[in-house]
């Protein structure tokens, strides 16, 4: 069409919500997932003992651990199910791959309404490129959606 | 073809006058879009949906993320 400064932003509105920058638009200080996702969600790394993960994670009350890698990108997850796998089992071995994550920048009471529609109890909350920022639980979505239910 | 971008890339395009175009729907960009971005949905890009921008200025096309 003629224009010949034409540049390309694939990561898009996503990361630059993710990093803090201005945005506008009628949900633009409506609560995000990205607020709503617990940080301290257990994580593994690949090579870590199944048993040894589940003794963390029980420990600390979850029922649940994320598969990252050393730059903290999501590989897997580890469930119930696979928390009670062979406990020699590596994180890699029995963890479910890529599970769906979604950006923090998704609209709260939207994902609250999308996670009951569909039956999910929880989802991966990550960065563009892939990196961990929490976990979010349905409770949590709903309970705080309908706190802050002011901005629909 | 496009150049890509990245972040602190955009930010110095911007100060120096780029414009920012989100070519996601228009209900996406209503509800939200990076400031001072306007709207130009990828399904409408055409001649006349893009007679208002500068062609002497760099322009900076964006969606959601790269999925």
């Amino acid at each position: 069409m003629g224009f010949p400064q034409v540049y390309d932003y694939p990561p898009g509105k996503a990361d630059w919500s993710a990093s803090g920058l201005s945005m506008e638009g009628t949900l633009a200080d409506a609560p995000t997932i990205g607020d709503a996702a617990r940080q301290d969600v257990p994580t593994c790394a690949p090579a870590e003992k199944v048993g040894t993960a589940r003794e963390r994670v029980r420990e600390a009350g979850w029922d649940r651990s994320v598969v990252v890698s050393k730059e903290g990108v999501v590989l897997g997850l580890l469930r119930e199910k696979e928390l009670a796998a062979d406990p020699e089992a590596t994180a890699e071995e029995a963890m479910r791959n890529g599970p769906t994550t979604f950006r923090p920048d998704e609209p709260l009471e939207k994902m609250a309404k999308r996670m009951r529609e569909r039956g999910a109890s929880a989802i991966l909350v990550t960065t563009p490129d892939g990196k961990l920022v929490g976990l979010l639980s349905r409770e949590d979505a709903e309970r705080l959606a309908a706190k802050t239910s002011k901005f629909w | 073809m496009p150049k890509q971008a990245f972040r602190y890339e955009v930010s110095e395009l911007l100060d120096s006058g780029a414009q920012l175009v989100e070519v996601l729907p228009r209900e996406e960009y209503e509800e939200e879009h990076i400031a001072g971005a306007i709207s130009i949905p990828l399904k409408a890009m055409d001649r006349k949906t893009t007679a208002g921008l500068d062609r002497e200025a760099p322009v900076i096309v964006y969606c959601q993320d790269y999925l």
